[in-house]
């Protein structure tokens, strides 16, 4: 049953959360209006608002100087790689939790999610001279491997939590009606489980994406994502402002869109399925 | 109803998640627990094995260690305290009716969607820069001498660099949790006579608990571990050197193979003592 609310207090309410959720968004609305300004206009003082003369010189500069497109197309491999390595994995081993859970799934779990806790630079060194043994350093696959492995206990909870919630008596109703195990999972299970692994898939390029640890450490020039693109912008071609806004609305706009598209599901994953 | 098939199938399909995620715990942790007990800098030319605990002795006895304690800990406790505090009122205020909650949601996620260099950067050179970032505007703005954010407040500007990017997240996870209050108990209270301040405390607050904490482990779990922010923006000058951030020195910068790994064990340990407790609550909440 709905709460009778007042109009005023409707106002004020609106009022504050609008004004709180733009002070939050604003340092990504500033980059991105910098990202159109000249240098000048950039760090024109009054700072200009809208009344500049929009351009689209510092997006060309961006990516004849550092070739933008490299480093995103290093990313999307990556993210991507990862993801889909991480599922092929992850999607039958979390089924089988789901779907057939023995006395000891639940340590199993627990244990997965242990993995994730491990600190990073606790095994940096290992990974650095491993990736050089093997002479990966600075290579997709590696990147692809490692971010897959980071993410792989998160990948595996996210899909448990979903499958756990496709009701099994629905599968017995299908065996009684004669179908066979095969057509039981291109008819029943799949169209169930898509959305979950969907979601799964969203959050977890975003995640790839975004990590800042092992693409920082694990690579130079080859296949450096767009983290590193960025990094290279710290000093002191980060005094250039619009350049740097136009870098850097090139790196998040994707990721963004899409993870506006993901709310929920970050909840959930993020969460282990703590809080849905 | 799993039969002896099925179980058998079941090990199978999980047999390669279980294979690769012991490999990549138990091979690089096992080689870090080795470099630790030697006296490794590759740069030296100096591979020694067996030292005993000497790199742990000088690791924890050098004054870097317990200051880097400490950074983290303010580091990591500051972060929180602006999220958890900070998520919780702005879930509530996201829970009231208001016009264009779906856009407001929008904009207050976003920053969590940022990838942490770019988050830093922008934050370091367009508002924290003494001469033309937008805070030295605004504070000459009101008459007063801008601050040069990153060199007299380090930390509190990383604080506040990361607790941006962070907010969003404890507020989404908390807004979940405030929307799952069941509204008839708030009315009844409100019936009862309660006001808004002990309806705060003695209904959404307990609700809000296991959230509340949930919140907190996860974040500490990936804040323990920053690392990009201080990367570009001080890389561990001014006590902004994290014990995160003093490893990674030791080992990539100083390449001191040896005492970087002890500090990454140690790391390790302390890491492990939080996830402890987290692992505790998601645990209990498989059982239901």
């Amino acid at each position: 049953m709905a709460r009778a609310v007042t109009t005023q207090r409707k106002v004020i309410a609106t009022a504050a959360a609008w004004t709180i959720g733009i002070a939050i968004f604003f340092p990504i609305l500033w980059t991105v209006l910098t990202s159109f300004k000249t240098e000048a206009q950039a760090i024109a003082d009054p700072p200009v608002w809208f009344g500049f003369d929009w351009t689209l010189e510092n997006y060309e500069v961006v990516q004849e100087r550092s070739n933008y497109f490299r480093f995103l197309m290093n990313s999307v491999i990556i993210a991507v790689g990862s993801t889909v390595l991480g599922l092929l994995i992850a999607i039958p081993s979390a089924w089988s939790m789901a779907f057939v859970p023995g006395k000891r799934t639940k340590d199993v779990l627990m244990w997965m999610l242990s993995t994730k806790m491990l600190p990073a630079v606790g095994v940096l060194f290992p990974i650095v001279l491993i990736a050089r043994f093997l002479d990966l350093y600075d290579t997709h696959i590696l990147l692809i491997v490692v971010l897959m492995l980071m993410n792989l206990p998160i990948i595996i909870w996210m899909l448990y939590t979903y499958f756990k919630e496709i009701p099994v008596d629905i599968l017995e109703a299908a065996r009684m009606d004669g179908a066979s195990l095969r057509s039981e999972i291109i008819y029943v299970l799949t169209p169930m489980a898509l959305p979950g692994i969907a979601s799964t898939m969203l959050l977890n390029i975003i995640l790839a994406w975004n990590e800042a640890f092992w693409t920082l450490n694990l690579t130079t020039t080859k296949a450096a994502p767009l983290t590193a693109f960025i990094a290279s912008y710290s000093s002191p071609e980060g005094l250039f402002y619009a350049k740097l806004s136009a870098a850097s609305t090139m790196a998040i706009a994707p990721i963004l869109i899409m993870g506006w598209f993901s709310q929920k599901q970050l909840v959930r994953g993020l969460t282990f399925g703590a809080v849905k | 109803m799993a039969t002896q098939h099925s179980r058998a199938a079941a090990r199978l399909m999980n047999a390669p998640a279980v294979f690769v995620l012991l490999v990549w715990m138990l091979i690089p942790l096992c080689m870090t627990i080795y470099f630790s007990f030697m006296d490794y800098r590759p740069l030296r030319g100096v591979a020694d094995c067996c030292v005993g605990f000497q790199n742990y002795e000088r690791f924890i006895t050098s004054s870097s260690f317990l200051s880097s304690v400490a950074t983290t800990l303010i580091m990591v406790g500051g972060i929180l305290a602006i999220t958890v505090i900070g998520g919780v009122l702005l879930a509530l205020l996201l829970d009231q009716p208001i016009w264009g909650q779906g856009i407001v949601r929008i904009l207050v996620i976003a920053p969590f969607f940022v990838m942490p260099t770019v988050s830093a950067l922008v934050w370091k050179n367009m508002f924290m820069n003494p001469v033309n970032g937008l805070f030295a505007y605004l504070w000459k703005f009101f008459g007063a001498t801008p601050i040069d954010w990153l060199s007299e407040l380090p930390l509190f500007s990383i604080i506040w660099i990361v607790s941006w990017q962070w907010l969003p997240f404890a507020t989404l996870i908390l807004l979940t949790a405030v929307q799952s209050l069941s509204s008839e108990q708030l009315e009844a209270s409100e019936m009862d006579g309660a006001g808004a301040l002990s309806r705060f405390t003695y209904i959404i607050l307990p609700h809000l608990g296991r959230a509340i904490t949930v919140v907190i482990l996860i974040q500490t779990i990936f804040l323990l571990s920053i690392f990009a922010e201080i990367f570009v923006t001080t890389n561990g000058a001014f006590g902004t050197r994290t014990l995160t951030y003093l490893v990674y020195q030791r080992v990539l910068e100083s390449q001191n193979i040896g005492l970087g790994s002890a500090g990454g064990i140690l790391a390790v340990i302390l890491a492990n003592i939080v996830a402890i407790f987290l692992m505790r609550i998601v645990g209990k909440n498989l059982d239901n």
